[in-house]
């Protein structure tokens, strides 16, 4: 790739990828939508008021941390990770929810909707609902209102209204259906706040840029903290903001390596995963074009993974185009690996990380020994762990 | 002439509305789906459109997703649908049938592929829900190639450029969705309608569908009077989720709803 990255096109593609598959009573606000954004991203009103909520309200920038303890016992390359586990609401998707929000306002909207998987979404956007005083709904598979209970219940304590969505795998995909109904019913005062690099254009390059601020930091950080680019970056991907967010500022720099994390669940040889760049085809889901997990009919399958926020079967279409470009690659992580990964961290650095993350932290312990002591990593620490202590405990049958 | 234009055509002679009844192919049972469609064109229906099930339908409302996870339930695939066609096809080569479902499940197939087996059982259009006219180019050539009419949706907020997109894009008719939301739900406006039937008519000359909001004989009459064709879905598959242990019930309170429709658009 010798050309500057300039994706996705103007019709929102990203090669084959991407697009606007959506019925035509949401083309009307996916084009109102797209304008908006168009023209506040290059308003500077806007962008100081963003600059200073995530500066004031998210805590940002967020710190990159040279984990020193952890590269020794690995014995390979620096490992720096960038803590977004830090941020306001425990993790990367308030820089999103933030921007997205104030869109809403800009555009005259009073009600949000969004859809959640581990709930980190849907915190973040009940967070910058109650901050701006605008009704809140989120819509959360039921199997995932079960297993992540706090969240839900943090969500209520914000104001919003939390709906347990009955239908399909009652997961993240289900509860995004059920938003995407739900904003094709309320299309004239409703803003849909999506938490990831998914769903119709313009939302994966919004959500994209709104997260970029985390590669731009991290960037900024390590050439001042050690003087160089880093080698290699490593995020987990479930539909895939964290990673695009630390990526994208990387794509140009064809020297370092972006390592996509995606959750092998039991293992992808089981069937039983959340992997689709790794193991999926392309289809259309969600309003755009990317890997999927599908049978051969082209229904979708349910997935599978100890994350909640990576239970999901499909992925951003930018991240379907730069592993067919070879730009990133991806690779998967077990349940298990990811609890190795958790526990590793937590004790020897003292830091928590969310199951999402600690899918990335345990591809860092096999990647860092085969590089050079003086090779650099970033590893984007996307969440913070608290929300998982019950689904941990359970799993390791301690009772709390 | 494709068979769903002659069928508007002769309509309009007899100064006659299309009843469209939409039933999800395979939903409660396989074997319910072609006696069904057999026994809707007896009812005096004009065309049908045939639901293709799919996992993820995020334009349906509970009614028809709730039939779609019952076909799926029997492993119905676009691939069956289109055995079905083929079996209906058997004893009627007169009644246009489109097929009605989202873009995964002919992705999946191979766009190709799937036009060709739908030329092959005699398919007459096909709706997509998830294309709209501007990913649709390539599909779109590959149907009208073969003589199938590619069916696009317009919505009560599309504008007059819209409108002139699924003109030129789409053949056979235009499905006019009379509501802002999912199938299924919520009471027509018919001032509304009218006011945006104007705008519609005076950006296509393709006959115009209207479907959303048709619950029983009144209000199939009121939308005949406004449009060339009344689409009815959730109503019908109601009756098929109250009667899931009696197929045969479900199949005759369907017949009934339709002769009433028929009947009060006929007056």
């Amino acid at each position: 790739m010798t050309q500057h990255y300039n994706l996705p096109d103007e019709r929102g593609h990203f090669g084959p990828y991407g697009g606007k598959f959506v019925a035509e009573t949401l083309m009307g606000p996916i084009q109102e939508l797209e304008e908006a954004y168009l023209r506040y991203m290059q308003d500077p009103e806007f962008l100081t008021e963003l600059d200073a909520d995530l500066q004031h309200y998210v805590g940002r920038p967020s710190p990159l941390y040279h984990a020193e303890r952890w590269s020794r016992h690995l014995g390979g390359a620096q490992l720096y990770l960038k803590r977004e586990d830090l941020n306001h609401t425990g993790a990367h998707k308030v820089n999103n929810t933030i921007g997205q929000a104030l869109l809403a306002k800009r555009m005259g909207k009073t009600r949000i909707i969004a859809e959640t998987g581990a709930g980190q979404h849907g915190v973040a956007t009940a967070t910058v609902a109650a901050r701006l005083g605008l009704e809140c709904v989120v819509y959360m598979g039921a199997v995932d209102v079960a297993r992540q209970s706090l969240n839900v219940y943090r969500m209520k304590l914000l104001g919003a209204k939390v709906v347990a969505v009955e239908s399909g795998s009652k997961t993240l995909k289900d509860a995004l259906n059920e938003a995407l109904r739900d904003w094709v019913t309320n299309v004239d005062n409703t803003f849909y706040i999506i938490g990831t690099v998914a769903g119709p254009h313009p939302y994966p390059a919004m959500v994209r840029d709104f997260q970029t601020v985390i590669g731009r930091e991290a960037k900024e950080q390590c050439l001042t903290m050690t003087g160089r680019l880093p080698d290699a970056l490593v995020a987990c991907v479930g539909g895939g903001s964290n990673a695009i967010g630390l990526f994208y500022p990387f794509i140009d720099d064809a020297s370092v390596k972006m390592y996509g994390v995606e959750a092998a669940g039991d293992g992808v040889e089981t069937g039983r995963h959340s992997a689709p760049l790794c193991a999926g085809r392309p289809g259309v889901l969600h309003g755009n074009r990317t890997y999927l997990i599908e049978d051969d009919d082209g229904e979708i399958i349910e997935t599978h993974s100890i994350s909640a926020g990576l239970d999901y079967p499909g992925v951003g279409p930018e991240h379907a185009w730069l592993k067919d470009a070879g730009r990133a690659e991806y690779v998967n992580i077990t349940d298990d690996e990811a609890l190795r990964g958790f526990h590793d961290l937590t004790e020897m650095e003292g830091i928590i990380p969310a199951l999402e993350s600690s899918h990335a932290i345990a591809y860092t312990t096999k990647l860092a020994p085969t590089m050079p002591k003086d090779s650099i990593i970033i590893i984007n620490l996307s969440g913070r762990g608290d929300k998982d202590i019950m689904t941990l405990a359970q799993r390791e049958g301690i009772e709390l | 002439m494709s068979r769903l234009a002659a069928k508007f055509e002769e309509l309009s002679k007899s100064g006659r509305k299309a009843l469209i009844p939409f039933l999800t192919a395979g939903d409660p049972h396989p074997n319910f789906t072609v006696p069904m469609m057999h026994a809707m064109v007896e009812a005096g229906v004009d065309i049908i459109e045939l639901g293709v099930p799919f996992s993820d339908p995020m334009a349906d409302g509970p009614v028809i997703q709730k039939a779609s996870e019952r076909a799926l339930a029997h492993k119905m695939s676009l691939r069956k649908v289109l055995n079905a066609v083929a079996e209906f096809r058997k004893k009627d080569d007169q009644t246009p049938v489109v097929l009605m479902g989202y873009l995964n499940p002919i992705e999946a197939m191979g766009y190709e592929d799937f036009a060709n087996a739908a030329q092959r059982v005699e398919i007459d259009g096909v709706l997509t829900v998830d294309l709209p006219p501007e990913e649709a180019d390539f599909c779109v050539s590959l149907l009208k190639e073969r003589g199938i009419d590619p069916i696009f949706l317009l919505a009560p907020n599309s504008n007059e450029e819209r409108i002139r997109k699924m003109d030129a894009a789409g053949s056979g008719y235009i499905y006019y969705v009379s509501l802002k939301g999912v199938t299924g739900a919520g009471h027509l406006n018919t001032a509304d309608v009218e006011e945006r039937l104007k705008l519609i008519r005076a950006n296509t000359r393709l006959p115009i569908g209207i479907g959303f909001g048709v619950k029983d004989a009144e209000t199939a009459k009121t939308v005949a009077n406004l449009g060339d064709g009344v689409v009815v879905g959730s109503a019908l598959i109601s009756k098929i989720e109250a009667n899931l242990d009696n197929p045969e019930q479900a199949c005759s309170e369907i017949v009934d709803l339709l002769k009433a429709m028929r009947a009060a658009m006929d007056e």
